[in-house]
């Protein structure tokens, strides 16, 4: 047990200067926040004194605050205490092999299904993902994924009378 | 009308064949969800927002009752047969149970958390009714600022209680108030952040956050740090209890029950204080402390019953304020709104069917939980052993189709990756989900109690403190946020100021 912490401390000190990404994002949004709410042009109402433009500088200021004190706060050797779960092992490190082509799938299926249509981006969809999660059984997986997808459609179609894109199979399905 | 003759009423509605089937539904799917790994109840009331929008409201709130209450119940299955905890309510209740089941004793674990879990439950629902009533009767005399008041308490009660780091909390609070700031305003129609696309100017629909930051910034966030050995999962049989077991188990399930309500209808009350506070409770009163730490049943028994009253009690504020204080709750508000229904004291008058019918289903489905639980534990033990690519595959594969779904869109989907790479970000750095969801759904809310209220002050901002309550609930904000320093000052020397602020959050984040 001693070790796993041991080790957990040690790597988050490491990983402890990328939280300063989280503080400049923090930051931008902020600015983004404030620059859209400058743009706005509001005339004083009567009927709404406090108009469009109040609420969205408090929030940008709450953000620029927020970045500051997250800098300070990691530079000062802070640092945020990643979240746990039962399969989550936080003692390895960050499996990028994993996550990139996990939303790579995403990002094709966001892509390919108006054009395909949700029966073959939705199967992509599954199997590539199965696939990046480390199964390795693309048949299995193949069959799995086309039986969830086209039970959906019909499902959205029959049940809830939501007509998914049918893309390339129109008139097909 | 008479609060019982109410409930009966709601018994009528919620007993029909059809609804009952829908409460069964509910508590399989919640039970199900709670026992998986990686999936929890306010995720799966986010996914099937877009399902049931099909279907009757009142339906629809059986069946997520049905999740709440189960969801609760199978997050105990899994820290009793896995040690390995996924909801923080349920760590308190693997000390003792994943011990229990160690020495063989997983069944009488699983019994007592399942009954205890029936008891809490029912009892926590019977004061919800009672209590619910009250907090609308003193409700409905509020004005705007001091629903202002308690909306500005209970948000910054959530960001700064809860969680680790109260920096980070506030953190998470301004991304989510500035995802509902997208879109028109609703006053003057002016377009805030939308960027000139015209997808934008409705706003980000709620279900698409919510599915993002709890479903696929989960997916994304476990991905990236995937157990490669399989957990082991402890083979249990049929759940039963001796006489003695019961006899240890009685008084800590009534004490659980009597911390948890009370915490869960606080507004950043939770589940984890009461629970710990339960556990240490029956720690200290046992009569066999030395069993303690080597799976004592009273230590299952006590903190089970507390997590799930307090499920219970967060359903005060939500129903009777239309304060969220937990996810679930959240989610369950936001499906409120998108039945255009308004959530606030108001519910109680305007749609009575629906809420008792909704409260009535909590009984209904906690005895379906006692019913079908007792004997399907062996086959929810073997749910555990599910694949996980299979498993976190499916979760991005109907994360997508319920985004999906909302308007056919995918743009939607784009925007539910960009915020689920966010929940992906939040996790690795330690920024508590809950506060960017109740801001996203109180912000818009907030805003809306503050310009209504300075309209009718003219712009003075007086306005806002023209209410006793809303005065008092000041006091109490301030207290919230200057607790922790005030603390710092007495411990430390006054010149320390804020560095010694700095250091305690440094303290707190290790």
């Amino acid at each position: 047990m001693s070790t796993a912490i041991g080790s957990r401390d040690r790597r988050s000190r490491l990983a402890g200067r990328s939280e300063l990404g989280v503080a400049l994002l923090l930051g931008v949004v902020g600015v983004v926040v404030l620059v859209d709410a400058a743009r706005i042009h509001a005339p004083y109402s009567q009927a709404d004194p406090v108009g469009p433009r109040t609420v969205p500088f408090v929030v940008a200021g709450l953000l620029l605050v927020c970045s500051v004190g997250l800098a300070v706060n990691v530079l000062r050797g802070g640092h945020g205490e990643a979240e746990e779960g039962e399969d989550v092992d936080l003692t390895a490190p960050t499996e990028w092999r994993v996550v990139l082509p996990l939303v790579g799938a995403f990002l094709a299926n966001v892509l390919l299904i108006d054009l395909l249509g949700w029966v073959i981006s939705g199967a992509l969809l599954f199997w590539g993902s199965s696939w990046a999660l480390g199964s390795r059984h693309p048949v299995r997986d193949a069959v799995i994924s086309l039986a969830l997808s086209l039970a959906t459609f019909y499902g959205f179609y029959l049940g809830l009378g939501i007509m998914l894109p049918a893309g390339v199979l129109e008139g097909v399905l | 009308m008479d609060v019982w003759s109410s409930l009966l009423d709601g018994f009528a509605t919620a007993a029909t064949p059809a609804n009952l089937l829908y409460a069964l539904v509910g508590v399989l799917l919640g039970t199900a969800v709670g026992v998986l790994p990686g999936l929890g109840p306010a995720m799966t009331v986010a996914l099937l927002l877009p399902v049931t929008f099909a279907l009757e409201p009142a339906s629809a709130f059986i069946m997520f009752a049905g999740i709440y209450y189960g969801g609760m119940y199978g997050g105990s299955t899994t820290s009793i047969l896995l040690n390995t905890p996924g909801e923080s309510s349920s760590v308190v209740t693997a000390i003792e149970g994943h011990k229990m089941a160690k020495a063989g004793r997983a069944a009488q674990a699983l019994a007592t958390a399942a009954i205890g879990s029936f008891i809490a439950g029912t009892i926590g629902t019977v004061l919800l009714v009672v209590f619910a009533p009250v907090v609308v009767k003193f409700a409905v005399s509020l004005g705007n600022p001091s629903y202002f008041a308690i909306m500005v308490l209970s948000l910054l009660a959530v960001t700064a209680v809860l969680g680790t780091s109260r920096l980070r909390g506030f953190c998470a609070l301004g991304l989510g108030l500035t995802v509902g700031l997208v879109g028109a305003d609703p006053v003057t129609g002016q377009q805030r952040l939308t960027f000139g696309l015209p997808l934008l100017v409705d706003g980000i629909d709620i279900v698409v956050v919510a599915v993002a930051i709890f479903a696929v910034g989960e997916a994304l966030w476990v991905a990236a740090h995937l157990r490669r050995t399989a957990a082991h999962v402890i083979p249990v049989g049929q759940p039963w209890m001796g006489r003695e077991d019961w006899k240890r188990s009685w008084w800590p399930w009534l004490r659980g029950t009597a911390y948890g309500f009370p915490f869960g209808a606080l507004p950043a009350g939770g589940a984890e204080i009461p629970t710990f506070l339960s556990y240490v409770t029956e720690k200290r009163l046992s009569k066999r402390p030395e069993e303690f730490g080597h799976g004592a049943i009273e230590g299952v028994a006590g903190p089970e019953a507390a997590n799930n009253a307090s499920a219970a009690g967060t359903l005060v504020p939500m129903l009777s304020l239309g304060l969220p204080t937990n996810a679930t709750a959240a989610v369950m508000l936001a499906a409120f709104t998108q039945y255009g229904i308004q959530p606030g004291p108001l519910l109680f008058d305007r749609e009575p069917q629906l809420v008792w019918a909704l409260i009535a289903s909590l009984f209904i489905g906690n005895l379906l939980l006692l019913l079908i639980n007792l004997p399907l534990a062996p086959a929810w033990a073997k749910l555990l052993q599910i694949p996980r690519p299979y498993l976190y595959a499916g979760i991005v594969f109907f994360a997508t189709l319920g985004a999906y779904s909302v308007n056919l869109q995918a743009f939607d989907l784009g925007i539910l990756l960009v915020l689920g790479l966010l929940g992906f970000l939040m996790r690795r750095y330690g920024l508590p989900i809950l506060p960017l969801i109740l801001g996203v759904i109180l912000g818009p809310r907030l805003e809306k109690q503050l310009r209504t209220s300075l309209q009718l002050s003219d712009g003075h901002v007086s306005g806002l403190f023209t209410e006793p309550v809303a005065i008092v609930v000041y006091v109490i904000v301030a207290v919230v946020l200057l607790w922790p320093l005030a603390r710092r000052l007495v411990r430390r020397t006054p010149a320390a100021g804020v560095g010694a602020v700095e250091e305690r959050e440094k303290v707190e984040a290790r």
